[in-house]
């Protein structure tokens, strides 16, 4: 196949290739980022939190009348006896904050007291005993809490851990020797408190600036003791839903001076969903546009190129009486899109560059991976090919006698 | 003549409908992409106080200092307790309030048998009402007096009146919260800014309108905690156990708002804080230069980030996605007028001249256009509903297909199609008669 011919015939067009060309490229741009974006996302929601979702969920309950803090330890160790007597509850215990929850505590970390900025950040939850088998969270090291070890902490009161439990991410951000059971670190202003135990995986609570910490947590042995806590609740598999129901009517029942709001009672997976919507709805509308974009892209090229062999028709023609073979007509097609989808694409890697430079600078983007340029452009030099086909076949089918025929 | 044209275009389009109608949807989803996400950005975006934005400022006072990364562009955003109490006794804006969310539950009266709910609220100053254009139903604001006295008085949302009593006229009922009894002084009349500017230090910047406010000074004495963030990394020492103890830390969590009508006070202001934070140092509170702020509304929602980077990035790509859609109809239509050079080198030898040639191709596409912007407002009508699942839904539900968007889809559309038409116009126009008529 000759490059000349098609080259000189493109020059000929060159309002209509270079139309091509920039649709190409921009459809490159597009779908580059949006890939990204969408990879970004998709990595983000699909995080594991460390919870055994499927059977955990969080009752966040407020006593009315705000009792001081003796009276509401006694309300919450009533409450804690009510939920694990509900049918379909494991175990229960009660806390300040959750993973994948919209808020909580967190504290900075340091190795002594009078370091002056910390070496890392952590979330605050508050656990007893059953926590580790209430969420479902592997210990990898050392042990659990013991009853006895858990105190009462008013709300106002300052955070002073003997013995914490941390996560592995935690663990190895502040000891990366892998030595993290036994030593001591300081939480917040608090002076030392002992690692007892390491959990393999415990997510913090998600907030705007949690992003950078996201799977360090400690446990700490406390009972907060404040107006509001909220429970959180493993049901044997499959009495979730029931739970879900008669978890909430149990404590009412049992004592009714709460309030605890319809939005109140979510399960992980419900929990999961609102996190993480604005993820899901991103990904969502990345591949919309992406897929969308696509066809756009393939139906201009169909439709440019069988105006291009309809103008041609006579050409074809001619070619075709002198001995073309209807594979060269094809071929001829097929090759001139390569050249415009190559030029396309090279445009368009530019701009890939260009738009994700943009994107990473003015939106906090990641930098693009060199291997999405490269599988965006093989995919859209496919796309071309693919686009070409029907006009093309179409033309090889011409008969000689076009060259005959008027236009 | 346009009429005329319109015949050409219809009976075009008749000859080859594939085309035409792939041109439509083209730019029908390309319209209807962007105009969705623009109208959510633009819904986060807006001024929430046009007509106040200009005099209401925000004050900051690096209390963290630079060894807990506080710089000219990163100060805490709230102010310590004391701080905030210092700003407000200096009366130095013609009117200041500060601010912090609270949350509590109210009991409703025994005549309806409801079981108690969660309401969420702001403690507030008087100033709060009058500063922030707060329309009444019914009463109005308590008075500074009430917040000297620390009475129990209480404003709240039509919608909690609604809930409690019915709608009714409530000022001068009793209604209690968290166990304390409060006099209705006001009802106020759907009353949402969005984004909420007074609390976006807090993430509360979209959603549904606070269910009540209450006097700073009587909340402070109840140990009402703020519901917003509370964030002590400024306190070198551990913070003093107990409600005192709080007040007096280095913990920030209250946020003032200062009204200063012309740019002499705003600059008054600004001195009157550089030199707070310096007597702060010289006192020995502070271990660093006075490193203070004073953003006007506008430029603290800009500071805070308040517009969802989603957003921006959304209104980026849709754009970008009608640009390809846009470059996709020019390639069409100069293959669809292009067909028809023969015809064109017909209409020119019987005397039309370039400007009717251009005339009539932009007519047809200005049809094409027409008939995708009703296509892209069908499909904007049904983005929107789609809007809740890509954004919160404080945010979601601020998007809306108003009379201006929809004269703004089809005018893009319109305008698009038209702009993607003049290239093939001037080809069509550059046709030459006697070649065309030649080559036939």
């Amino acid at each position: 196949m000759h490059i000349r011919p098609i080259a000189s015939a493109l020059w000929h067009h060159k309002g209509g290739t270079a139309l091509i060309v920039l649709q190409i490229a921009l459809t490159l741009a597009i779908v580059c980022n949006a890939l990204c974006i969408i990879h970004t996302r998709v990595a983000r929601l699909s995080r594991p939190s460390g919870v055994d979702e499927a059977s955990v969920l969080a009752i966040q309950n407020q006593w009315l009348g705000d009792p001081a803090p003796q009276p509401a330890k006694a309300l919450m160790a009533s409450d804690l006896e009510t939920l694990r007597q509900v049918p379909g509850v494991v175990d229960a215990y009660a806390s300040n904050a959750f993973p994948l929850g919209d808020g909580g505590w967190s504290k900075g970390v340091r190795y002594t007291v009078d370091q002056p900025s910390p070496a890392s950040f952590t979330a605050i939850y508050f656990a007893d005993e059953h926590t580790l088998a209430t969420l479902g969270l592997k210990l990898v090291a050392g042990r659990n809490f013991r009853a006895d070890e858990i105190g009462d902490m008013g709300a106002r009161d300052t955070l002073l851990p003997r013995v914490i439990i941390i996560t592995k991410a935690l663990a190895n951000r502040l000891f990366p020797d892998g030595h993290a059971l036994g030593k001591q670190i300081c939480i917040g202003s608090a002076p030392s408190s002992t690692i007892i135990g390491v959990v393999e995986r415990m997510q913090t609570w998600i907030g705007s600036y949690s992003e950078a910490w996201v799977e360090q947590s400690t446990l700490v042995p406390f009972r907060l003791l404040a107006s509001g806590t909220v429970y959180l609740v493993r049901a044997q598999p499959g009495l979730l839903e029931r739970v879900v129901r008669m978890g909430p009517q149990a404590l009412v029942a049992a004592n009714p001076l709460r309030v605890i709001g319809s939005e109140d009672v979510r399960t992980y997976e419900q929990i999961r969903a609102t996190t993480y919507r604005k993820d899901r709805g991103m990904a969502i509308l990345m591949g919309g546009i992406c897929a969308v974009l696509l066809a756009t892209t393939a139906a201009g090229i169909v439709g440019l190129t069988s105006f291009w062999v309809s103008q041609r028709r006579r050409q074809i023609g001619v070619r075709r009486a002198l001995g073309a073979t209807q594979g060269d007509i094809l071929g001829y097609f097929c090759t001139e899109n390569l050249l415009i989808s190559v030029g396309g694409v090279c445009v368009g890697a530019m701009l890939t560059m260009a738009l994700n430079a943009l994107l990473v600078d003015r939106f906090e983007m990641q930098r693009l991976s060199l291997a999405y340029v490269v599988v965006g452009m093989v995919a859209l030099l496919l796309l071309g090919q693919s686009a070409v086909l029907v006009p093309a076949w179409r033309a090889s089918r011409l008969s000689p006698v076009e060259a005959t025929r008027a236009t | 003549m346009f009429s005329y044209y319109l015949q050409l275009a219809l009976h075009s389009f008749r000859r080859s409908p594939g085309l035409t109608a792939l041109m439509v949807i083209i730019m029908g989803i390309g319209v209807a992409a962007s105009m969705t996400t623009y109208a959510v950005f633009r819904a986060v975006s807006g001024d929430p106080l046009p007509d106040k934005s200009a005099q209401l400022f925000v004050p900051q006072i690096d209390n963290a200092g630079p060894q807990n990364g506080s710089t000219r562009n990163h100060l805490p955003d709230a102010l310590t307790y004391t701080d905030a109490m210092a700003l407000m006794q200096a009366k130095a804006g013609t009117r200041q309030t500060a601010v912090y969310p609270i949350t509590g539950h109210i009991e409703p009266s025994d005549g309806l048998q409801q079981r108690p709910f969660s309401a969420n609220g702001y403690a507030a100053y008087a100033d709060f009402f009058a500063m922030f254009d707060v329309p009444f139903q019914y009463g109005h604001g308590w008075s500074s007096g009430d917040d000297d006295r620390h009475t129990n008085v209480i404003a709240i949302s039509s919608r909690l009146n609604q809930r409690l009593f019915a709608g009714i006229n409530s000022v001068g009922r009793i209604l209690h919260l968290d166990g304390h009894d409060y006099r209705v002084v006001g009802v106020i009349h759907d009353w949402n800014p969005q984004p909420r500017f007074f609390d976006v230090n807090n993430g509360f910047s979209f959603g549904g309108a606070p269910d009540y406010y209450l006097p700073f000074t009587r909340a402070i004495d109840l140990h009402i905690s703020s519901n917003g963030n509370n964030n002590c990394s400024g306190s070198a020492k551990p913070v003093t156990p107990g409600w005192d103890g709080w007040l007096r830390s280095e913990c920030v969590w209250v946020s003032l708002w200062v009204e200063l009508p012309h740019v002499t006070a705003v600059q008054r202001y600004q001195r009157l804080l550089s030199d707070y934070a310096a007597e702060q140092q010289r006192h020995g509170r502070f271990q660093w230069a006075s490193n203070v702020r004073l953003f006007d509304l506008n430029g603290w929602l800009d500071h805070e980030g308040v517009v969802p980077p989603e957003t921006k990035v959304s209104v980026l790509v849709a754009g970008g996605f009608l640009l390809v859609c846009l470059v996709n109809t020019v390639g069409l239509l100069l293959a669809k007028i292009m067909r028809r050079a023969g015809e064109v080198g017909v209409r020119r030898a019987l005397g039309a001249s370039r400007g009717h040639i251009y005339a009539q191709f932009l007519v047809e596409a200005a049809a094409i256009g027409v008939a995708g912007g009703l296509l892209g407002l069908l499909l904007t009508a049904v983005g929107m509903h789609g809007t809740a699942l890509l954004f919160e839904p404080g945010v979601a539900r601020l998007a809306r297909l108003t009379a201006g968007l929809v004269g703004l889809t089809v005018w893009v559309a319109v305008s698009a199609t038209v702009l993607a038409g003049l290239y093939p116009a001037w080809r069509a126009a550059r046709v030459q008669p006697s070649w065309q008529l030649k080559s036939q």
